[in-house]
């Protein structure tokens, strides 16, 4: 299994390295953020000075591997807006953004994994029919949409929920405070998710209840109960985890938009004001962190597979 | 029994049993009726669209009466006519950004399955490299590079999302290949391309078209995201997403629903439509779903 694992790992390493020279030819194609820095009155000399100072005067190719190597050394460069280390930039911001998905990510699986069973085992009745109306809808709402309606109602409405940010200004009120900012979120991420999760899950458990041995384990009667929780369910587990695999980057895209709409201090808000500023070394060290969330997902995934299904060839 | 005997002998073109029992799906049937209704009317936005979009026609930010149905925006235009215009907008950015990841993820997935070996190689793995990016960050950073408007929209989304097709239709033709048609194809001395494109690429048709109608609904949600931050379709051009992203100060949000209400509707009826229209379309062309008619 540890071979498994270990070839997992050393197949991503050509896979990031691809994804870090897409994103940086990407971003050279931009131009330079030279002439913005200096503002439009800066002489072409200051603006030649300034350029050789952050090397930028160095062809594409160089300055990829300059910066390679920087990365290579822990050193993600300094914002060119506010002269602040990429690095610690990240580091502050990455808390809140894997928190919040973590836990929608967490609550999707709550909700999509009994529904699709229900769903699946309903197939054709009443309740199916609502719940995959319901996981079309979550499915079709845009994410920003939501969150206006949200804070329509529980903000404006109700004044239940705060609209915004992480925790309440000037007050520390400690993890209370933050879960209740973090309610909305985490509905909005939620729900585009487990429309999508409810689905996958009910195909794959269709699937299962049609195979031979679900029909032994009926036969034997040892009951409904039984025959889905302990049969059925553990064979879900693959397409399960294949789906909970595929949902990150979406999330990290998600995470992008909803902490926009709610001002949720993550990284989706740096990386928004870092593409408005142009600012080219928060977004590639966001890009690279955001790629190696990615890989680290999927290899998580690869490594659930192992544990769950016990026929994996592990060449 | 007897039914399905008759239907197994009877000569029904696919497009005929297909068209059948897509109508089985009444909601679905309904869905499409809809989705007709709307892009007929997109289409005929400047026909039927009683203001022109963006003249400035009434009172700012006015409820809506007669004259405009659902009200005006924040500077007099009317909303009626800007939300015609913006379905046609986001319509058109979803169906044109469609047909191009389709068109590469089709040529890459036929290339890759067919010759296989280095080919394939090199393009799964920039397929893997695309996919394990999260989207709604490549397309921001491509977008703030490339300037956002909607003729950019369109190129960006069509050139990134082009990986689940390919993938789709690699491992179609991967088993096409071993058929046996494709074998005497290729003893026969037919050209490769002939063999691609006349031979695989159209028993391949089905999941494509199937495949096409989620990407579609996927990129008319992106454009709208897109646009709602403002690094979309650009105003004055109205989109379904950029007339939401006026709507997001409180003051709107609270005591003005006509200006946000509307747009946010049409962007979910009409992706939720072509999603219903994608899965009544899986069910009908599943050859294995005779039974479920």
């Amino acid at each position: 299994m540890w071979k498994y694992i270990a070839k997992r790992i050393l197949i991503s390493i050509p896979v990031l390295i691809g994804i870090t020279v897409i994103d940086y030819f990407l971003m050279s194609l931009a131009g330079s953020p030279l002439s913005m820095m200096a503002g439009p009155r800066a002489s072409k000399a200051a603006l030649a000075a300034k350029g050789a100072q952050l090397g930028l005067d160095k062809p594409v190719l160089v300055q990829y591997f300059l910066w390679l190597s920087q990365i290579l050394a822990g050193n993600f460069g300094y914002s060119i807006k506010g002269k602040e280390a990429v690095s610690s930039l990240i580091a502050s911001h990455l808390g809140p953004t894997l928190l919040l998905m973590g836990v929608s990510l967490l609550l999707s699986m709550v909700v999509a994994v009994p529904g699709g069973i229900y769903s699946a085992t309903h197939q054709s009745k009443k309740g199916d029919y609502i719940l995959m109306g319901l996981s079309y809808l979550g499915n079709s709402i845009p994410s920003f949409f939501l969150a206006m309606m949200l804070i329509f109602v529980f903000t404006v409405r109700l004044n239940w929920l705060p609209s915004g940010g992480m925790a309440t200004l000037g007050a520390d009120l400690g993890g209370g405070d933050v879960a209740v900012h973090m309610v909305m979120p985490v509905i909005v991420l939620t729900v585009s998710m487990a429309g999508t999760n409810i689905r996958y899950i009910r195909s794959a458990v269709l699937e299962i209840l049609q195979q031979d041995y679900l029909r032994t384990a009926r036969a034997k009667g040892i009951g409904r109960f039984k025959v889905i929780n302990k049969h059925a369910l553990r064979n879900a587990m693959i397409p399960v985890i294949t789906v909970f695999g595929m949902e990150i980057p979406t999330l990290f895209g998600g995470a992008i938009i909803v902490e926009q709409v709610f001002s949720w201090p993550g990284l989706g808000l740096l990386t928004m004001s870092a593409i408005v500023n142009r600012d080219y070394p928060v977004i590639m060290g966001v890009s690279l962190v955001a790629a190696l969330v990615v890989l680290l997902g999927n290899l998580l995934t690869d490594v659930l597979y192992a544990v769950v299904d016990p026929t994996i060839q592990y060449h | 029994m007897i039914q399905l005997k008759k239907r197994a002998w009877s000569s029904e073109s696919f497009g005929h049993i297909v068209w059948r029992r897509f109508r089985a799906h009444r909601f679905s049937f309904f869905c499409l009726i809809l989705l007709a209704a709307l892009t007929l009317s997109a289409i005929l936005a400047p026909v039927i669209a009683p203001h022109d979009p963006n003249e400035i026609a009434g009172m700012f930010s006015a409820a809506p009466t007669a004259e405009f149905p659902l009200g005006t925006d924040q500077i007099g235009r009317d909303e009626l006519s800007r939300l015609l215009y913006a379905a046609r907008v986001s319509l058109l950015v979803g169906f044109l950004a469609t047909v191009i990841s389709t068109a590469i993820g089709v040529v890459l997935g036929l290339l890759s399955g067919y010759f296989g070996g280095w080919v394939d190689m090199v393009i799964m793995r920039f397929t893997d490299m695309v996919m394990s990016f999260p989207y709604i960050l490549l397309v921001l950073v491509a977008a703030a590079i490339f300037r956002p408007g909607m003729w950019n929209i369109i190129l960006i989304l069509g050139f990134v999302d082009w990986p689940g097709v390919a993938r789709l239709v690699r491992g179609s033709t991967l088993s096409l290949r071993e058929s046996n048609f494709v074998k005497s194809s290729v003893v026969a001395g037919m050209s490769k391309a002939h063999i691609l494109f006349s031979e695989i690429l159209p028993n391949t048709t089905a999941p494509i078209l199937i495949y096409a109608t989620l990407v579609l609904a996927m990129s008319m949600l992106d454009e709208a995201a897109l646009s709602f931050l403002g690094m979309g379709v650009q105003p004055p051009m109205p989109s379904l997403g950029n007339m939401l992203n006026g709507a997001q100060s409180l003051t709107i949000l609270t005591s003005k629903p006509w200006l946000w209400l509307p747009p946010g509707l049409m962007i979910v009826v009409l992706v939720m439509c072509i999603n219903f229209v994608g899965d009544a379309l899986r069910d009908a062309m599943d050859p294995t779903s005779i039974h479920r008619t």
